[in-house]
């Protein structure tokens, strides 16, 4: 072993074949091995797409443009829309979102921003295990610790007070897509503030002691310096919770009820395009059926990777805006000559 | 000669980072409209003591600082004074332009007299005033809306100047402002520092000697965070007192 490690055996290893020294041998195979690596994931990427594309087109050849306007959702009459499946998914992360961002927004603000290094250490990792929780167990703990809560207290109160409204009418029984969206909100909570923390890291410090040094408070340089700084970002950081949201898939299946129709009470059960796959994709006995069912899950796929894409554009942006370009920017101007013209400073040196 | 005002008055200022001193003892008189440079090699402490007279330096963590610093007397250090407000008196220009991201030119420098309650009625012209001043008006009247980071980098820096001007501050502290600037960029900057002194004082940090001597008045030589040296700019340059200062102006080292 030791031998091997040795130049100058390597050295003569190789003079005794009277090859020609090739110490770049091992670059290029690693070279070929990564490309290959990583052009056979983009094959297999194109791959899934046609796959799901070409499993899903009974359906779509059956429906036509239907399948996303129809409602209905039914194995015995055969009637397969997708209509029912896209609501709940928009509204349950909709949902999410409107809980998630204001707490992640102030989770990120106060862990990068406010906190000491001695608190904001272990809180952002506690924050960051949110996400490594499984979806079953928020499931669980969604179906017989939140689901109740929501049922007894929350809803109770809802009811109570907010019936006028048409998202807090009729029964309530814990389940359905007001637990469905709160329980996505936790879970993308860590997402989207530690991209938003990611996102606040790139102000530099200078732009926050610029914003203090014109007399802001603390407050006044947060608003100013971090979040105006940082609005692209943080809707990337949104979106890519959104993308987390729409495809969430156990946790949501627990406690959304199952029910695919369309309700405005967010009391009522429903069904989202996840959901339906974990419930039906075992039992689907006939060929329409299973097509539809993939067809579902073709256009959540699509959907997510048009989500993730915007996202990903939006954070890099953002990057680039605050990092890049203005130090590419600041060596330009001499060769702006004309607008800047360092001459009416040296005029005006002559005349005094 | 003629006699001048003391403007600010540094006594007895020393200043630490995690209990290592970087300023140390320093007294320092700065008159009152004039340029003064501060120079000195890379880690003596002149960012730092820069940031002593704003109330800058204890926003970093482990800061320590002890001292009297007077503007206008007043000792900035005394405990019922709010750091806010001194920094509404003492402006700061950093070495990056650093315009905020998200905001547009005009907001740019409004977003200071906003938060100091300027009247919206009156907001447009002192926006103009302070562009007219730091000599950038006549590029941007007619791109207001633009966004401040959209400029070329000696303009994002003349914009700095501007937002810094607008809230009226009495002192303005530059920390290298034009070594991040071409050399054009930074010819326009020099001038307009001259031209600043009718209405401001000004503290520059700069590690260009050509630079300090052609825009300052005094000079103040740091090395290891000690005062070595202080006097008119023209007798610093040709005839220092002290052999370091001597060393140093003639690039031996530092
Ligand atoms: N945030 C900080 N934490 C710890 N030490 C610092 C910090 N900033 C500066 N220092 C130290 O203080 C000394 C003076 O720094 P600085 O004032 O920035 O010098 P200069 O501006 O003259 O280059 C340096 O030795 C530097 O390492
Ligand atoms: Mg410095």
């Amino acid at each position: 072993m030791i031998e091997k490690l040795n130049p100058i055996f390597v050295f003569s290893f190789f003079k005794k074949k009277e090859k020609k020294k090739d110490i770049h041998a091992q670059d290029r195979f690693f070279y070929f091995f990564l490309k290959a690596l990583s052009w056979s994931l983009i094959f297999l990427f194109f791959y899934m797409l046609f796959v799901i594309f070409q499993m899903s087109w009974p359906a779509f050849s059956h429906f036509g443009m239907n399948f996303f306007v129809n409602a209905d959702w039914n194995s015995w009459t055969q009637s397969f829309g997708a209509l029912s499946l896209v609501y709940g998914t928009v509204v349950t992360s909709i949902l999410a979102l409107l809980l998630a961002v204001p707490v992640s927004v102030g989770v990120a603000l106060f862990l990068s921003e406010l906190a000491p290094n001695w608190l904001a250490k272990p809180l952002s990792f506690i924050v960051e295990m949110l996400a490594a929780v499984p979806s079953i167990v928020y499931g669980l703990w969604g179906l017989f610790v939140l689901a109740p809560l929501l049922r007894d207290y929350i809803q109770a109160f809802l009811s109570k007070y907010f019936h006028f409204l048409p998202f807090f009418q009729g029964p309530y029984y814990g389940v359905g897509m007001m637990c469905g969206g709160v329980i996505l909100a936790i879970m993308i909570i860590p997402t989207i503030s530690s991209v938003c923390r990611e996102v606040f890291r790139t102000i530099p410090k200078s732009n926050r002691e610029a914003v203090l040094g014109l007399g802001a408070t603390r407050w006044e340089m947060l608003k100013i310096a971090v979040l105006r700084g940082s609005s692209t970002g943080i809707i990337g950081a949104v979106i890519m919770g959104l993308g987390r949201a729409l495809g969430e898939t156990m946790a949501v299946t627990m406690v959304i009820g199952n029910a695919p129709s369309i309700k405005i009470s967010l009391f009522e059960p429903a069904q989202t395009m996840a959901s339906i796959l974990a419930n039906q994709y075992a039992e689907a006995d006939n060929e329409l059926h299973l097509a539809s069912l993939t067809a579902v899950g073709f256009t959540l796929f699509f959907l997510s990777l048009i989500i993730n894409i915007l996202a990903f554009l939006l954070v890099w942006k953002m990057k680039r805006s605050t990092t890049g370009i203005s130090s590419t920017k600041r060596f330009s101007s001499a060769s702006r000559g004309p607008s800047l013209s360092g001459l009416d400073y040296t005029g005006k040196e002559k005349k005094e | 000669m003629k006699e001048t005002k003391t403007l600010v008055k540094i006594q007895d200022l020393s200043a630490s980072f995690f209990s290592i001193p970087v300023l140390k003892n320093i007294d320092l008189e700065i008159p009152i409209h004039k340029v003064v440079a501060l120079i000195g090699p890379s880690g003596c402490g002149k960012s730092t003591f820069l940031r002593c007279l704003n109330r800058m330096h204890e926003e970093v963590s482990g800061a320590g600082i002890q001292g009297q610093v007077f503007l206008e007397g007043q000792n900035i250090y005394a405990p019922y004074i709010d750091p806010v407000l001194v920094r509404r008196k003492v402006g700061m220009v950093f070495q990056k332009p650093n315009p905020f991201p998200g905001l547009s030119i005009f907001d740019n420098v409004a977003v200071g007299l906003k938060l100091m309650g300027v009247k919206r009625k009156v907001l447009f012209e002192r926006v103009e005033n302070s562009l007219k001043q730091a000599a950038l008006w006549d590029e941007v009247k007619d791109i207001l809306k633009r966004q401040g980071t959209s400029l070329s980098g000696g303009q994002q820096q003349r914009l700095c100047i501007a937002r810094t001007l607008a809230i009226n501050p009495s002192v303005v502290l530059m920390d290298e402002p034009t070594s991040a600037l071409d050399p054009i960029s930074t010819a326009r900057i020099e001038g307009l520092i001259r031209e600043l002194k009718e209405k401001v004082t000004v503290i520059i940090v700069t590690h260009n000697m050509q630079q300090a001597s052609r825009v300052s008045d005094k000079t103040a030589f740091l090395l290891s965070g000690e005062l070595i040296e202080y006097g008119k700019t023209s007798q610093i340059f040709t005839n220092p007192s002290k052999g370091k200062t001597e060393s140093y102006i003639t690039g031996r080292f530092g």
